[in-house]
């Protein structure tokens, strides 16, 4: 009799599993409306600096919508919308989103919001950067001294800035020894150049995030071509019809608006002493950084 | 060690203050994998069966299928569920990607080779004789299946085990279907690559010290039904 009831048991842990995934596939299928699901392509930083965890739940609540946010690279992010696969981008590539606004993929490309990358690296700085005058010398004594560097390698914003800089420097070093590429997001490339004593290219807000545990210090800033501009694109609804445009504008709308671009501007001061993000709705790209 | 002793900290204070945030995301890293792992045993425990039972040509040939099938990568499955269910996939029309529902159907297909490959060799292994001494006296063939899977309960309950293992530690798959929405789709696993990429180094060893207290107990329910039905 014993061994019988086990059986049953089991029998009955099966069954009680499988009516709770029924019942979780027709919760998810009902509980946030058909059309009232947005989904948010954005960069690794905007989530992992905590910034979205604060903005979404006010939009969501305000709105009705329900957001699917997606933290991947610039890069990735970018090819979903040119997929259809995003409802609307917060990206921070602006040679990469200029092509894809080229290509007819989005419906406006607005600035929201800007801070600046900054070099990091051990605080030894093997490479004396400290000393040097903007960014693209910092990157040449870099390579000079052949100090290892960590390259996020994965074509986010950040990857795409950086390759920017060896480029302006005259240098490839792709093939090169002490280029390594990680192919992680922001916060897990500072913690391997921390463990490593390399030297990396990072957003401020990442940076002041993760510095409590990194041990690196700030080498390099200032340089006008470290600016990081954050820009918002609803994706192109004549493309695919399964975009949800009026979420997308919804969502472009609040994200500029006065209320927004404020909590922007006051997000990391209690935290870290100084804003991570600087409010730029309604300014022009070329006015920043002067 | 101050970190691992911060996390452990943590971890009991997340347990004990029944941090809202925390309770859901477990919540749902048991339930999807929970599900996941019922949805396998129907399809592995059933054809796993089938195939130990039955021969036909290129049987071998299923086998080692289905044993490579075991160790099916999540990020591989991850990314071909996701290109299924993308909008202007060929599933599409489903709307289900970046819902828990996608998470369920992953998990499913990675845990399914695992149960299935137990259960084939679980069934081979009986003895030949047991089968025709149940048919002998006059059971039908279903009745025979049942009293061989009752058999090989022991072997059985592992695949369970070894089932739900591969899926609640499951990362790759998880945050490529599931997309780590917070409150929605965030199970232990992939808030814990999240805080970890955040730098927040004691709240995710709180994680996987949950994740880890979650596995045992659920293993230590499976195990003490297995060890009192084992047959003598």
């Amino acid at each position: 009799m014993m061994k019988r009831s086990y059986v049953r048991t089991a029998v009955l842990a099966v069954f009680l599993t499988l009516v709770l995934a029924v019942g979780m596939a027709a919760n998810a299928s009902a509980a946030p409306g058909k059309m009232k699901n947005l989904i948010l392509a954005t960069t690794t930083s905007t989530q992992d600096s905590g910034l979205l965890d604060v903005l979404i739940p006010i939009f969501e609540k305000k709105t009705g919508y329900f957001v699917k946010t997606i933290a991947v690279g610039s890069g990735q992010a970018m090819a979903m919308g040119a997929k259809g696969e995003a409802d609307v981008l917060l990206v921070h590539s602006p040679a990469a989103e200029k092509a894809f606004m080229a290509q007819g993929n989005g419906t406006a490309r607005t600035l929201v919001m800007h801070n600046d990358f900054i070099v990091v690296g051990p605080p030894a700085d093997p490479a004396t950067i400290k000393m040097t005058k903007g960014a693209t010398a910092a990157f040449k004594n870099i390579a000079l001294s052949k100090s290892l560097f960590m390259s996020r390698g994965d074509n986010s914003g950040t990857h795409a800035k950086e390759k920017g800089i060896w480029k302006a420097a005259g240098i490839n070093p792709e093939k090169e020894k002490w280029y390594q590429q990680t192919g992680l997001g922001m916060g897990q490339t500072l913690n391997v150049a921390a463990e490593k004593k390399a030297y990396t290219l990072a957003d401020r807000g990442t940076y002041l995030a993760l510095k409590k545990n990194l041990g690196m210090d700030i080498l390099n800033q200032g340089d006008a071509i470290l600016l990081n501009v954050y820009s918002v694109i609803p994706v192109n609804p004549t493309k695919f019809k399964k975009i949800n445009a009026d979420g997308a504008k919804a969502f472009a709308d609040f994200i500029l608006s006065k209320d927004t671009q404020k909590i922007i501007g006051k997000f990391g001061v209690e935290k870290f002493g100084s804003p991570l993000f600087f409010p730029d709705a309604g300014k022009k790209e070329e006015s920043l950084g002067k | 060690m101050d970190l691992i002793l911060e996390g452990i900290k943590q971890a009991i204070s997340l347990l004990f203050t029944l941090d809202p945030e925390v309770l859901g995301i477990t919540w749902l890293s048991l339930a999807v994998s929970g599900a996941a792992t019922g949805i396998s045993l129907i399809f592995g425990m059933s054809v796993g069966t089938t195939v130990a039972l039955t021969e036909f040509p290129g049987k071998r040939f299923v086998i080692s299928l289905i044993n490579t099938g075991m160790g099916l990568p999540p990020v591989v499955v991850g990314l071909f569920v996701s290109i299924f269910l993308w909008r202007n996939g060929p599933l599409g029309f489903m709307e289900i990607l970046y819902t828990p529902t996608a998470i369920v159907l992953a998990q499913a297909i990675i845990a399914t080779p695992i149960v299935m490959g137990i259960t084939l060799a679980a069934i081979q292994h009986l003895p030949r004789n047991l089968r025709l001494q149940i048919l002998a006296l006059g059971a039908t063939r279903l009745q025979m299946v049942w009293m061989l899977m009752k058999e090989a309960k022991l072997p059985l309950l592992a695949a369970v085990m070894a089932g739900f293992g591969g899926v609640i530690s499951e990362v790759g798959a998880s945050i490529m279907v599931g997309g780590n929405i917070k409150g929605y789709t965030r199970v232990l696993t992939t808030a814990t690559v999240m805080e970890t990429g955040k730098g927040n180094f004691d709240i995710a060893i709180a994680l996987g010290i949950i994740l880890l207290l979650l596995a045992f107990a659920i293993n230590s329910l499976l195990t003490a039904i297995q060890q009192q039905q084992r047959p003598r």
